[in-house]
């Protein structure tokens, strides 16, 4: 298949057509299948469908909530499609990419992704948790190289890449801090994130208390309760459905050569995230655009040290130059590149990628809480640090 | 309501009521004091301080001695400890090891005197994590008394009670402690075939790489095929033991089992051409650097597990 088709065969095909959430939260109070329930029929809501028009269904393999405890509560009869897929936070754009291939060769016709959970006030993933090593599994072993050694949070595997990353590229502490500052400082004019009203200064990253060095708690997302779900369906239909629709004209997972979950300290270098490079070249490939064609881009920020190594992977901007590329305020909402005008999920609420998505569509749609001008194209990506996937949604 | 809340709920419930008894006193000790007794301690102890049998003293330290109840005494002078500890064993904190035992002698006891000892439950404390298993303090006083009612030694004596730590389930629980048995490692490797060459290594403090039989090739972490040419033929060569550090972390946040923070995680560039995760220990945080030389050095975790860690080395 050549490159163009490729192009055709997404653009032609499938589109998210509806998003719906619950309240963002530290505790939720409800059950993580009842989170699930009410995004999804708010998300259908949203489009203009009813769970009766729904046949496939894609989630995380980390989702507690099985496809089918989804559709009984929800009314959803029937199924043709349902997919799981793995590596945590680095599904969160591939159960779109699932639900587009599902649409696009006829398993489904409407497909339901989600993602829902308590964690916070439920099993939180900061926690150390010592049984990450406690089955000769490929991950479990994966993990017995780390986790004895008391390197055992997400926050420590991205702080040894971060501090490897600082070393080479002579980068700060500081230059972190003003991807959390710019994130606040987003977060702070959405009504629907937890930082609302609360910007924070890069003097306040600093003096916050050490997670694990070198990141500060605020280089830290936040942990939440809630869920989003997203309605994709084919683009043709989505034209006729209640909202104007966000057309997928790229979807791309990938992992890179020596991969491992988290802790991918073996390969030739450590300063960069050689799979989310794997999704860009797909997009751009897929696509046809170029960086300079994105009007705001979603960027996992679960850290911010991989906030600057995705916007190199990218080719926003060179290696070694995100530091730069941040000051002045370039991922602001008036920046060369304005990154997460919801706050992501350092100043929203970490939905573990999904929330970015559902925000990416309100961009093209216009009814963005800081909605920026022109939006034709959007690219998002999913977790970092694991094997991960992206996404380009575009206006039409 | 859990059954742990439960019983410690009966648990202390008991604990007021012993200390509620006060002293109780026991039945006066079945023998008098008296010279074969003693010349048996002396003999036992070593001790040739001929003050004793010369006037008719008993040395201070045997005061338990005179009111030890026999082997098969059943029931005679129980004492509000006894419903402690048989509360305690019941409850699962089977295993018990004497922690503090203070004792102050107001005078000595002379040949013929006849000892009654008294028992005053005072405290149970717990349940505290402790290096055997989890387990409650229970702390009492006893004071001996000769006939006339005169106190002449008294003890405060602590006894941990715990469950033992985890052990298979099919062998009873064991009722005496041993005291050189370590709490296991918390943050344990898992291994299979594939890895645990390594980690019989370490308890022979060998840092063993995986070596490719076959093409000599390299490789950490190990895994069942040469990454270069594909041979499952498999064996190891030994590092030198140096390393330079590629990358490194400070743990602060939050705790983590088994560790005490801030801790340092390094990786650390191997001679040899590896990579490996390890502890940078011996080194004060601030003096960590990439690029630092390290050696390294095993530590034992517990009774099953040596972990690889990394000290300042030369440059």
């Amino acid at each position: 298949m050549t490159r163009k088709e490729t192009g055709e065969l997404a653009q032609a095909r499938a589109a998210v057509a509806g998003i719906g959430a619950t309240e963002f939260s530290k505790k939720s109070g409800r059950s993580e299948l009842r989170l699930a329930a009410e995004a999804v029929l708010a998300a259908l809501d949203d489009a203009g469908l009813s769970p009766g028009d729904v046949d496939g269904m894609v989630t995380y393999s980390q989702d507690t909530n099985q496809e089918i405890a989804v559709a009984r509560e929800t009314g959803v009869g029937d199924l043709t499609f349902f997919s799981r897929v793995e590596y945590g936070g680095g599904a969160a754009c591939a159960t779109v990419a699932h639900a587009a291939m599902a649409v696009a060769t006829g398993m489904a016709r409407t497909v339901v992704c989600y993602r829902a959970f308590n964690e916070r006030s439920g099993r939180r993933f900061g926690r150390p948790n010592a049984g990450l090593t406690g089955e000769p599994t490929s991950q479990g072993l994966e993990m017995s190289w780390h986790v004895p050694y008391g390197l055992m949070t997400p926050a420590a595997w991205v702080a040894m890449f971060a501090r490897r990353y600082m070393h080479v590229h002579g980068a700060t502490s500081e230059d972190f801090g003003r991807v959390a500052v710019a994130m606040r400082r987003h977060a702070a004019t959405n009504p629907a994130a937890w930082f609302h009203g609360r910007p924070i200064t890069l003097a306040e990253h600093q003096a916050s208390r050490w997670i694990v060095e070198p990141l500060h708690l605020l280089d830290c997302c936040q942990e939440s309760d809630g869920a989003v779900a997203l309605v994709v369906t084919s683009a043709e239909r989505a034209r006729d459905l209640r909202r104007s629709p966000a057309v997928i004209t790229a979807a791309a997972q990938g992992a890179g050569a020596g991969q491992m979950m988290m802790t991918s300290y073996y390969r030739d270098d450590m300063t960069g995230l050689p799979e989310m490079s794997v999704v860009g070249g797909r997009l751009w490939e897929m696509s046809g655009l170029s960086p300079r064609d994105i009007r705001t881009a979603i960027l996992y920020d679960h850290f911010t040290p991989f906030v600057l190594a995705q916007l190199e992977e990218l080719g926003f901007c060179g290696r070694g130059e995100a530091p730069d590329f941040v000051k002045d305020g370039g991922i602001e909402l008036d920046g060369h590149l304005p990154v997460n005008p919801h706050g992501g999920q350092l100043g929203e609420a970490y939905i573990h990628g999904m929330n970015g998505i559902a925000e990416a569509v309100r961009q093209i749609r216009g009814t963005a809480a800081n909605q920026l001008t022109g939006v034709a194209n959007v690219l998002v990506t999913a977790g970092t640090g694991v094997p991960t996937s992206g996404l380009i949604l575009s206006a039409g | 309501m859990t059954r742990e809340d439960r019983i410690h709920e009966e648990l202390r419930e008991l604990a007021a009521k012993q200390v509620a008894l006060g002293e109780v006193r026991g039945v006066p000790a079945a023998d008098p004091v008296n010279v074969p007794m003693i010349r048996h301690w002396l003999a036992a102890m070593g001790d040739a301080n001929p003050v004793y049998l010369d006037q008719g003293l008993a040395p201070p330290a045997m005061a338990q001695v005179w009111t030890m109840q026999g082997l098969r005494t059943g029931a005679r002078g129980r004492s509000p400890v006894d419903d402690m500890m048989t509360a305690l064993d019941a409850g699962g904190y089977t295993g018990v090891v004497a922690t503090n035992c203070e004792q102050t002698y107001h005078r000595y006891v002379r040949v013929g005197e006849r000892l009654t000892a008294a028992t005053r439950f005072t405290d149970l404390a717990g349940p505290k994590r402790t290096a055997l298993g989890v387990g409650y303090f229970a702390t009492w006083n006893i004071t001996w008394y000769v006939e006339d009612d005169e106190p002449v030694a008294e003890m405060l004596f602590r006894v941990l009670k715990f469950r033992p730590a985890e052990r298979p389930a099919e062998r009873p629980a064991e009722p005496s402690p041993e005291p050189s048995r370590r709490e296991p490692y918390p943050l344990r490797p898992a291994t299979n075939q594939d890895t645990a060459f390594f980690w019989e290594g370490t308890k022979r403090g060998e840092l063993r790489i995986q070596s490719c039989a076959d093409c000599g090739e390299l490789r950490h972490p190990p895994g069942p095929l040469c990454p270069r040419c594909r041979s499952a033929d498999r064996t190891h060569t030994l590092a030198t033991g140096t390393g330079t550090l590629y990358s490194y972390v400070v743990h602060h946040h939050p705790p983590v089992p088994g560790r005490e923070a801030p801790f340092v995680v390094g990786v650390v560039e191997l001679p040899e051409g590896v990579r490996i995760v390890g502890n940078v220990v011996d080194c004060p945080i601030e003096e960590v650097t990439i690029g630092m030389p390290l050696r390294v050095t095993y530590r034992s975790m517990d009774d099953r597990l040596v972990l690889p860690m990394w000290t300042p080395g030369e440059a």
